[in-house]
This record gives structure tokens, sequence and C-alpha cells, in this order.
């Protein structure tokens, strides 16, 4: 069981010759369901088209992606997307926003305000409620987006560089949170990033990317147990050999 | 503070009365403040024509804009949100609009009048063209100014076409789309008072009030009448403005 890529290839057609840009080339992977896994490559190199491809807002070229032996169709529930912008709707509050999902799909007014209420504490929000995201910080904007995200139950959840605008104090501290929410649920994570220090930190495997077109060019799998110290000698050796190979 | 703003205009009108009282200016060109203010106990008390009171002329004025600007905002916001949302559509209406939307809406007096003859429908048909493409632009424009990224959000959350509409682009549009109702509701007022000099049927109206009161030599009354004009246009601004800032606290 996992999410297959199946010789996932991407051009973005241009209107003339030479102007389309190929950005994914022949992408073949699997993931295995629950495992946290870091997808990292030059900026630019096509690691948020292959996200996008899977949350069904662009439409592979060629190939497909196979959730537990399924293809997965466009809007399919069972994938969320975190955005690095955060995207949340400014004219929600925190708990409107969490419950933006569920009042699409219909769940009556309390039962979607109970769920949402069990988020804002797990994710420490409480107080925050009725605040717009203008009045949040950039972390607290964040937890926001993810708990949008989580609300939905998707099996898999894709982040987009979602710590990649926030100062490193607050990235260390939410990198922990996200670790231990999936610890407790155990969802199938694809995290892009192009920070190695925080995929060697949070990852069961690290996808390196090459550069546009993005070819696969090498899984480090990180077996280090949990919680890990960012600055120990085995999490070193493997930040080591992962920029070597994307200095290559 | 807040006194220093009452001094200036304070300062003219004693100046006004002043040169009024040693009749410098001439009563039957300009009334002086105090004649201004009797004239506008007459436009309450005996009305203009005799019989035709200050309120009733109020009433029908705010009912003509009231309809028309009604119409406008019910199928400016609409349209104007499905053409922002999609740019086939904006593309094949726009140039209708761009060729409609610089006729002054007086211009369409003489035709109102053949089409609804002389009444409360041309008078409404007159507010509404002139309500109605501010209001529309700007909800074009509101929707447009949607980054793209909030919409593809609502699609990871499963939104429907339905749902993006009323939960992501009518939201995200409302503060342009005030913009187009202040704007409109302004326009729509001036209008009506000169779309009420051609003559209305009922004998009620703030412009037809101040063109009798011009009629019958009264030029006391045409300017307090003007004055009620200009109160009641900043009253219905303030109103939206209020509206406005408790219905997007978000901003």
């Amino acid at each position: 069981m996992g999410l297959d890529f199946l010789e996932l290839s991407k051009t973005f057609l241009g209107k003339g010759p030479g102007e389309s840009v190929h950005v994914l080339e022949n992408i073949q992977h699997r993931i295995e369901t629950g495992r946290f896994v870091s997808i990292i490559g030059p900026s630019g190199c096509g690691k948020t088209t292959l996200l996008r491809i899977i949350a069904g807002l662009e439409k592979a070229s060629a190939g497909k992606v196979l959730l537990d032996g399924e293809e997965l169709v466009q809007g399919s529930e069972a994938v969320g997307l975190v955005f690095q912008e955060y995207a949340l709707f400014p004219w929600r509050t925190t708990l409107q926003n969490i419950e933006m999902g569920l009042e699409i799909k219909g769940v009556d007014r309390e039962k979607r305000r109970s769920i949402a209420m069990e988020y804002i504490k797990m994710f420490n929000l409480s107080g925050f409620e009725n605040r717009y995201p203008r009045e949040l910080s950039g972390g607290m904007k964040q937890r926001v987006a993810i708990a949008r995200t989580l609300v939905m139950n998707p099996r898999v959840v894709l982040m987009d560089e979602p710590f990649g605008s926030l100062d490193s104090q607050t990235r260390n501290g939410l990198q922990e949170f996200v670790l231990r929410i999936w610890e407790r649920r155990g969802d199938t994570i694809l995290f892009v990033t192009h920070n190695v220090d925080e995929a060697v930190f949070l990852s069961d495997q690290i996808v390196v990317l090459s550069k546009r077109p993005a070819r696969l060019t090498k899984i480090f799998e990180v077996g280090l147990p949990r919680p890990r110290d960012r600055t120990s000698q085995e999490c070193n050796q493997i930040r080591r050999d992962v920029l070597k190979v994307l200095s290559e | 503070m807040k006194k220093e703003r009452f001094f200036i205009p304070l300062l003219l009108i004693l100046i006004w009365q002043g040169l009024s009282s040693i009749q410098v200016i001439p009563s039957y060109k300009l009334p002086s403040p105090i004649e201004i203010i009797l004239g506008f106990k007459d436009l309450l008390i005996v009305g203009v024509p005799p019989g035709n009171l200050l309120h009733n002329h109020m009433l029908y004025s705010l009912y003509r804009v009231g309809l028309g600007y009604a119409i406008a905002a019910l199928l400016a916001i609409p349209l104007g949100l499905l053409m922002g949302w999609s740019a086939g559509l904006l593309r094949m209406v726009r140039p209708l609009f761009e060729l409609v939307r610089p006729i002054p809406p007086l211009a369409w007096i003489p035709i109102a009048i053949l089409w609804f003859g002389i009444g409360i429908k041309s008078a409404a048909f007159i507010i509404f063209l002139g309500a109605f493409f501010p209001i529309l632009l700007n909800t074009i424009s509101g929707v447009l100014s949607i980054p793209p990224i909030l919409i593809e959000a609502a699609r990871t959350l499963h939104a429907k076409e339905k749902d993006i509409f009323l939960k992501v682009l009518l939201p995200g549009a409302v503060p342009s789309i005030f913009v187009g109702m202040r704007i409109g509701i302004g326009i729509g007022w001036m209008t009506l008072v000169a779309a009420e000099f051609t003559g209305v049927k009922e004998g009620y109206g703030l412009g037809y009030m101040i063109m009798t009161a011009r009629d019958i030599q009264r030029p006391d009354e045409i300017l307090a009448g003007m004055l009620v004009i200009g109160v009641i246009g900043l009253l219905i601004d303030i109103g939206l403005r209020a509206t406005e800032s408790k219905t997007i606290k978000w901003q």
C-alpha cells in the first residue's frame, strides 16, 4: 500500500516553439503508507509541480499517480495540500478557516464547530478562534493552514515548503509539532523543502531531485530514531551525503 | 481638534449673513442664511407647490433611487462575479459595456420617457443606469484581485464551482463591491435630481421641488432644497460606510 508515481512527466506548453518548459522527467517512485518523505532539490526544479499534480491542481503530461493501487482522480478527498504562503482566507477567522472544508462537505454547523474546536486545541490556537489571519503571526497562520488541511482527514498530506518563510526558531518548533501530530495520526506525509537540515530532522526518507527537468537522482533512508538531535554526528553525516548529491 | 473643523464654515456664514444684512448681496439672487432657514421651514410646513410638503418630496425621491439602485445592485453584483470568474464571458460582454458605459445616464432621459413614459419607471431606469456600471466594474475588479492561490486552496478542500463562487469569489470581492455601491449610490442620487427636472407625474420629488421653487421665485427654498439634497446624499454615504466597516472587519 502506498503512493506510486508511474513514469510521471510534465511539460508546460508555451506559445511558440522553444517556449515550452520541461519540468518533470519520468519520475518513478513508491512511497509506503505512513512514511514521512521529504523531496529536496534545487529551487525551481519542479518539486512544487510534483505536489500540484498529486493534489490535482495540475495535470501530468504523461504517467500517473496511484494511491493504494488506484489512480488518483482530481479533487480526491484522500489528498490534502498545505501551501507555503498559508493561503488562508483573509475574510475568515481561525475557526472559520479550519471549518471551510467541512462546510464544503456539508457537515452540519454544530458538528463542524466541535471538530474544528478539537483542532484548535490540538494546534495550540485556543484564544485565537475568532481572530482574522492578518492578526496572526506567521507560525500561527501556518498552524491554522495545517489544521485546515488535516481536519479533512486526508490519507496523504502534501506540504509545499510550509516553513519556508518562518524564522528558524518558529520553524524548529513547528517541525517538532508536525512530527508529534504525524506520529499520533500515521498519515503519509510528502514534504517539499530546500532545507537539507529540515529534511534530515523530519523524514524517514529523502528523495533528491535534479535540476530542471527534474529526475529522481537519489534516495536516502534516514533510519535514525526520533526524537532526533539536529547536531548529532549521525544527522550531520546524512546531511553531508545529501548536500554532496545536491551539489553534483 | 473637533472644534477647529467648524471654524472656517462658521466664519463664512457669519460674513455672508453680515453682507446680506447690509444689502451688499441682493436677497433675490442669494438669500441670507437666516432666510434660507426660514425657507426650509416653509418647505416643511407650507410645501412647494403649497400642500406638497418636504417629507413627501423626500420619500418619492428616495423611493425612485431605492428602486433603481436595488435593481442595479441585484443585477450588477452576480453579473460582475460571473464576468470576473469567466475570462471568456468578460471578453464577450465587455465591448458592449464599453460602448454603453460612456453614455451619460441623463442622455438616456429622452429614450427612457419614450419607453416608460414620465413617471417612476423612467426615473428608476435612469438611476439604474447611473448605479449599474460602477457596481459592475468594481465587482469584476474585486474578483480579479482575489489571489488565485485562494481558489486553489478551496479546490484542495474539494470545493465545487458553487462553493468557489459563494465562499471565495463573493466574500473576496466584497470590499470592492462596497466601493462600487458607494460610487453607484452617489451617481444615482445626483442623476435622480436631474431626472426629476424633466418632470414627474406624481408632483413629488426633490429635483421637482427645487425647480418648482424657481418657477415661483423662491431662491430661499431652492437653496434650502439643495442643502436637503446634499445632506441626504451625505447620510446615505455615511450609512454605507458604517455597513462597510462592519462587514469587512477582516481588512
